[in-house]
């Protein structure tokens, strides 16, 4: 039996916020579904327009390729740095930085606690998938303890190579940071869960109220050698009970 | 170089201080810095000065590092920005410098010089005339190079520093001196308003819907595409040649030339005076822009019956260019004092007589 049907509703679609270039990120990768998130937020909160991003070095160095709002390719570490300098000079426009555990928390770690010690009125994106992804898989910040990497290949040994970095709590303990949580994008409930974090983070930005830092605990399929479905798996059981998802410093009177 | 618009009536000021007043007088609209001997002043000046005078954004960084970084940022973002710092903090800088080279974002830069290498001294010298005129950072680019010998060019280099920067989209360095930096002298600023802000269509301010999104990056994954890009800059560095300029004194019947730039360049005038006394015919070239160097007119002047004696305070530096320029058609000699030490007039004459003795240059006609 044929049927055929004359119109069909859209019921969603791929935000315009994004451009039609293909992403080159691995297959089961967090970096798509954090880039798309972030960006149809924009694009329903209707702040294209007036919206500057700053990308990092590292997996997402690329992100100007994808996210289709001005946008600043930074030197690794300075995103936060250079977002200051863009917010700073142009203060009702909305800006979000865009950086990974090595670039963020590794290199960058004097800017970040500086540019949240300043309350710098940005969005801070951070995704935390222990690893060095781009330069092919060595030991982040925020490697767990015993995780083997290419640079800790007979696991990270916390008393010579320091313990896992907890970046997102040590910064929240300071004034300027207004909002602070931890998300992940590997089942739609944190998907949703994430969108509404972001929400609420430019939100605050329009009413100057200080830096929101949103970490988006994240997988490596490729850096940590597994499928998409063990990366998530291993993610889940590994890396949430070091860096549980959940808000961290919520404000009186934020939803 | 425009003519500046000055005030009827000069000031006396540090250096630092009038370079910082004609900053706010230049439409700077951001600063970002961190304090270093001999420059601290800089951002002192502009901390208790712009909050009461403009909107303009001045902040203290955390590190040269963020200071520069914070440079691209609002440099992308189009406005008219400055940072400042010594020797050590501006090797901080070098990174963040070569990214703003690669992506073509007017800003200025200014390195008020003390002696090294490592933490050196606070005391003045031009140890980093490699670092300023060959690129500094990582990769092939320069910058533009502004040597001011007086707090008269501190201020003036302002305006003209922004202007080249911004018509050129690259960084232009004020690369002055301790001493320079810290003396203080008669100056006449030029006039508040008389450099007038410009649009860039290629900020990134927010992309309205009438355009292409903006993106600023110094990423060329492809060969032949960074390629491209690094033809494009070197045909940039090369159009800006004709931007060199120079002050020569003299030169016409001189034995003996002086190649010196800022602060060495006034000790090699006072010398040149007491070289007259004596009957020795000397002149001398101040290179004002360090890049582009001025080598045609150091070629044009050497000749056999000639000599050059480059006086620096480092090592041997600009020296290499002056030989470049003059490509062994006359010897050139180098005087050079380090460690904050600076030349006089008194050992410059003696090395004048040594030369002219060597190479038989007295004066036919006092002889």
């Amino acid at each position: 039996m044929n049927t055929t049907i004359d119109s069909m509703e859209l019921v969603y679609g791929k935000t315009e916020a994004l451009t039609e270039t293909p992403m080159h990120y691995c297959p089961g990768c967090g970096h798509g579904v954090a880039h798309k998130i972030l960006m149809e937020v924009i694009d329903e909160m209707g702040i294209t327009e007036n919206t500057i991003g700053v990308a990092p070095v590292g997996c997402s160095v690329f992100a100007y390729m994808y996210m289709n709002v001005d946008m600043l390719e930074a030197a690794h570490g300075r995103a936060s740095a250079s977002a200051t300098g863009i917010k700073r000079v142009l203060p009702e426009k909305f800006v979000f930085s865009y950086q990974g555990d090595g670039d963020l928390a590794a290199i960058g770690t004097a800017e970040t606690i500086h540019t949240v010690n300043r309350g710098e009125n940005i969005l801070m994106v951070f995704i935390n998938n222990g690893i060095y992804g781009m330069t092919g898989g060595q030991m982040a910040p925020t490697s767990l303890s015993g995780m083997k990497t290419s640079t800790s290949p007979y696991g990270r040994d916390c008393v010579s190579m320091g313990s896992p970095l907890k970046i997102t709590e040590l910064i929240a303990n300071l004034p300027g940071a207004y909002y602070v949580t931890r998300q992940s994008v590997h089942t739609p409930a944190a998907v949703r869960k994430l969108k509404k974090a972001i929400k609420a983070s430019f939100e605050a930005q329009k009413e100057k109220k200080g830096t929101c830092f949103v970490e988006i605990v994240s997988n490596c399929p490729s850096g940590w050698k597994m499928t998409p479905l063990e990366a998530n798996d291993w993610m889940e059981k590994n890396m949430f009970p070091y860096y549980p998802p959940g808000d961290i410093k919520v404000p009186q009177g934020m939803k | 170089m425009v003519t500046l618009q000055r005030d009827e009536t000069p000031k006396l000021m540090k250096g630092n201080e009038a370079l910082a007043e004609a900053a706010i007088r230049a439409n700077m609209q951001a600063y970002f810095g961190y304090p270093i001997t001999p420059q601290s002043e800089i951002l002192e000046y502009l901390t208790e000065e712009v909050p009461k005078r403009s909107t303009s954004v001045v902040l203290q960084a955390e590190s040269e590092v963020a200071s520069i970084n914070m440079v691209y940022g609002a440099g992308s973002a189009g406005a008219r920005v400055m940072t400042s710092s010594s020797s050590p903090g501006f090797s901080l800088m070098q990174e963040g410098i070569s990214y703003i080279a690669a992506s073509e974002i007017p800003c200025l830069l200014v390195n008020v010089q003390r002696g090294g290498p490592g933490l050196g001294t606070i005391q003045p010298a031009q140890g980093d005339y490699f670092q300023a005129t060959k690129g500094g950072g990582h990769g092939d680019y320069h910058i533009i190079v502004l040597a001011p010998n007086s707090v008269q060019e501190m201020a003036d280099f302002v305006f003209e520093g922004f202007r080249l920067a911004e018509e050129y989209r690259m960084p232009a360095l004020i690369l002055s001196d301790g001493a320079i930096g810290q003396m203080m002298e008669k100056v006449y600023l030029p006039k508040e308003g008389s450099l007038p802000l410009r649009q860039h269509d290629w900020a990134v301010t927010g992309k309205p819907k009438t355009r292409e999104r903006n993106f600023i990056t110094s990423l060329h994954m492809e060969p032949d595409k960074m390629e491209t890009i690094n033809l494009h800059l070197q045909d940039k560095y090369r159009k800006l040649r004709k931007e060199e300029r120079y002050e020569l004194f003299n030169v016409k019947d001189a034995d003996i030339i002086l190649v010196a730039f800022g602060l060495t360049a006034r000790i090699c005038n006072k010398a040149r005076e007491l070289a007259a006394e004596k009957g020795l015919r000397v002149g001398v070239v101040r290179p004002i822009t360090l890049y582009p160097f001025p080598y045609d007119i150091l070629a044009s002047l050497a000749g056999p019956n000639r000599v050059f004696l480059t006086v620096e305070m480092n090592s041997g530096q600009m020296v290499e260019d002056v030989r470049l320029a003059v490509n062994g058609k006359s010897p050139v000699y180098f005087r050079g004092r380090m460690g904050g030490m600076i030349p006089t007039p008194e050992d410059l004459l003696l090395e004048m007589e040594a030369l002219a003795e060597k190479h038989t240059l007295i004066n036919q006609a006092v002889r």
